[in-house]
């Protein structure tokens, strides 16, 4: 184990998997000036700088990844991901299906997201659920180092398309990576923390949220289990099943506005299939359905804190009936 | 059946040039009597099509958009299996799930195809990157029309392709139509090529309706490209004869200048030009216009009997 912040656990994936295969290759506004060592190590050929024009970054990608080469774009902020859209959804997402299945896409698209630098909104919005709600593609956001460099090294290994999404207020937390190759399968969630009375259900920078809720909860005599999905798409079902049908209550938190959230998603898959099993109704702790704004305060007023995820775990406890009056 | 590759005898492109009409004809009233899906025809395209995809080889890639039959046979593709794909069968390439919109058919090297207008432009430069990269010696084809010039794609994907010294053969079909409105509605220059000069790219602009011509252009397109690493832009000024997707009573087109078009129909010119140089007689021109049709029966009958995909089928392909 060493310990290294977030974006060293991204260099490292990006380092090892240009070094596992040739046909790896890194482009995006910057990536060759900020990652010199990748050039030098891999040749400029492999480390691109590009214009700055996201929806030909994504196109080149996407045509690169299904002629022979898997290509990572970093496309700097989610919000600019609008610009490559046509591209990650219309042809990374369709054209394996449309072709009826002549065309392979192994392609990861990087971008930062979520509260942590007063940037506002055009610069910070979640929109992980967009892609997630598109077929074809694959959604991927972890919440701790480890996971970065082993999801972000898997997506890159994954025949399908990956949006990877890094948060911003985690890029520079750190965290044990274990030595050697670190391999972490896309669509697996992690249960960071066991309990009996109800599963704080999150990922990225909710999921410490989440852990610090359970603390609040602990104090309290309840016991929160806190399950961090890590990967949007392929969704963890059995995971999030398994932990809801041992507590009997759930509460899903994310920074992402609720309307057709995640959130949403993962209340009705407990709806549909572990209904027999709540003692209470499934609740969200999500923003707000506002832009991010800039303001420090009112950024973070954006973000669900601690105390709310243990009161709706409290009002979960404390009866159906509470529950509902939220 | 596989890549066609020509020798460049006007029968040739003539033939391919039937094979594309007969086609079409066939598209056309598969539409209108049995209630197939409708399709965008390249009725009055087929010299722009076959001029350019007789001039590249084995080797070569092609990257199309939802006006594509033309670019499918001309590079070999098997009618029958085209027409199951439009009739939603099994045995389409794309098992039934394209319709004629985005037929892809890798065998024949024809990669990828968009029906978003523009799509082809963006993923074009990767395909040419991966060429560049592992050491591939194909030219890369990007079919589109004037209407995808008008996106911001088209600018991004040239300039990327002239920066990157991509391989790629920039063809633009400026076929003056765009849907339902004129070209001259969306444009002040009269054609492309001129902005793609602006990015530093070598161009040409051919008479689309004139086959040989429009495969010299192509051969000379495809060697400087091989020669140079450089992308090369090839417009061809041609026209839409029929409507935008079938049906399509073509209502808004003004009939004067329908007309003329119709008067440069380019079977028809390169029939006569064929016969008055006394290159083919009336005789083996009859013989290549049933061979044509006898095709387009054949597939058609390979189409019908195909099965429409299990219901299976839905969700699968959607991931590796
Ligand atoms: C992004 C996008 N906008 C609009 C359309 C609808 N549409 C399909 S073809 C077409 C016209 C395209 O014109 P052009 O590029 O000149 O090609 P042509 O049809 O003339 O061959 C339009 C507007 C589309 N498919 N994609
Ligand atoms: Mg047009």
């Amino acid at each position: 184990m060493t310990r290294i912040t977030v974006m060293d656990a991204i260099d490292q994936a990006l380092a090892e998997e240009m070094a596992h295969d040739p046909a790896v290759l890194l482009m995006g506004e910057g990536v060759a000036t900020k990652r010199r060592a990748l050039v030098e190590a891999f040749g400029p050929a492999r480390v691109r700088n590009t214009p700055l024009a996201e929806g030909i970054i994504a196109g080149t990608a996407v045509g690169a990844a299904a002629t022979g080469l898997r290509p990572v774009v970093d496309l700097l902020f989610a919000p600019f991901l609008c610009y490559a859209m046509d591209e990650l959804v219309n042809s990374a997402g369709k054209l394996r299906y449309l072709s009826g299945g002549q065309f392979d896409f192994p392609l990861v698209a990087i971008a930062m997201t979520g509260a942590g630098w007063g940037v506002g909104a055009q610069h910070n919005h979640n929109l992980e659920a967009w892609f997630a709600h598109a077929p074809g593609l694959k959604v991927a956001m972890p919440s701790t180092a480890a996971d970065f460099k082993g999801m972000l090294k898997s997506a890159i290994r994954d025949p399908d398309p990956v949006l990877f999404f890094v948060d911003i207020a985690l890029a520079y937390t750190d965290g044990e990576v274990p030595a050697g190759e670190h391999l972490v399968p896309l669509g697996r969630a992690a249960r960071r923390r066991e309990g009996r009375d109800v599963t704080l259900i999150s990922y990225a920078k909710t999921v410490p949220v989440c852990e610090q809720a359970a603390e609040l909860l602990a104090a309290q005599g309840i016991s929160a289990e806190v399950l961090d999905l890590r990967s949007i798409k392929p969704l963890d079902e059995a995971a999030i099943l398994a932990s809801v049908r041992r507590t009997g209550r759930a509460v899903v938190v994310h920074e992402a506005s609720r309307t057709c959230g995640v959130g949403a998603e993962v209340a009705a898959l407990i709806g549909e299939h572990a209904w027999d099993a709540l003692r209470a109704p499934v609740l969200r702790v999500t923003g707000p359905d506002a832009p991010a704004p800039a303001s420090p305060p009112l950024e973070q007023a954006y973000v669900p804190q601690p105390a709310a995820v243990a009161a709706a775990a409290q009002r979960l406890m404390a009866g159906a009936e509470a529950a509902a009056c939220v | 059946m596989g890549i066609r590759l020509y020798d460049g005898r006007a029968e040739e492109l003539l033939q391919a040039m039937w094979l594309i009409r007969a086609y079409e004809e066939r598209a056309v009233a598969l539409q209108a009597e049995q209630g197939v899906p409708g399709t965008c025809t390249a009725v009055g395209q087929e010299a722009a099509a076959v001029g350019v995809v007789s001039a590249l080889g084995a080797d070569d890639l092609i990257l199309t958009n939802h006006r594509s039959s033309g670019h499918l046979l001309a590079r070999g593709a098997d009618p029958g299996r085209m027409l199951a794909e439009v009739m939603g069968r099994r045995d389409g390439y794309c098992k039934g799930k394209s319709g004629s919109l985005h037929i892809s058919a890798k065998d024949l090297g024809v990669v990828l195809t968009s029906t978003i207008v523009g799509g082809e432009l963006a993923l074009a430069t990767g395909v040419a990157l991966s060429q560049q990269m592992l050491g591939r010696r194909g030219v890369v084809t990007c079919f589109f029309g004037d209407g995808a010039a008008c996106e911001g794609r088209f600018h991004e994907s040239l300039n990327l392709a002239a920066l990157w010294r991509l391989p790629v053969l920039y063809v633009c079909e400026n076929n003056q139509w765009q849907a339902f409105v004129h070209r001259r509605e969306t444009m002040l220059a009269d054609n492309i090529a001129a902005r793609a000069a602006g990015y530093g790219m070598d161009t040409a602009v051919v008479d689309g309706n004139d086959p040989e011509a429009v495969r010299a252009a192509a051969l000379e397109a495809v060697e400087s490209i091989r020669a140079s690493g450089r992308p090369y832009f090839l417009e061809a000024r041609t026209y839409r004869l029929r409507g935008h997707f079938e049906p399509d009573d073509q209502a808004y087109v003004d009939p004067d200048e329908l007309a003329a078009w119709r008067a440069r129909d380019p079977l028809a010119l390169l029939e006569a030009r064929l016969l008055a140089a006394g290159r083919i007689d009336a005789d083996a021109l009859q013989a290549l216009r049933a061979e044509a049709y006898r095709r387009i029966d054949a597939g058609w009958r390979f189409a019908v009997d195909s099965p429409y995909p299990a219901t299976a089928e839905l969700t699968t392909d959607v991931y590796a």
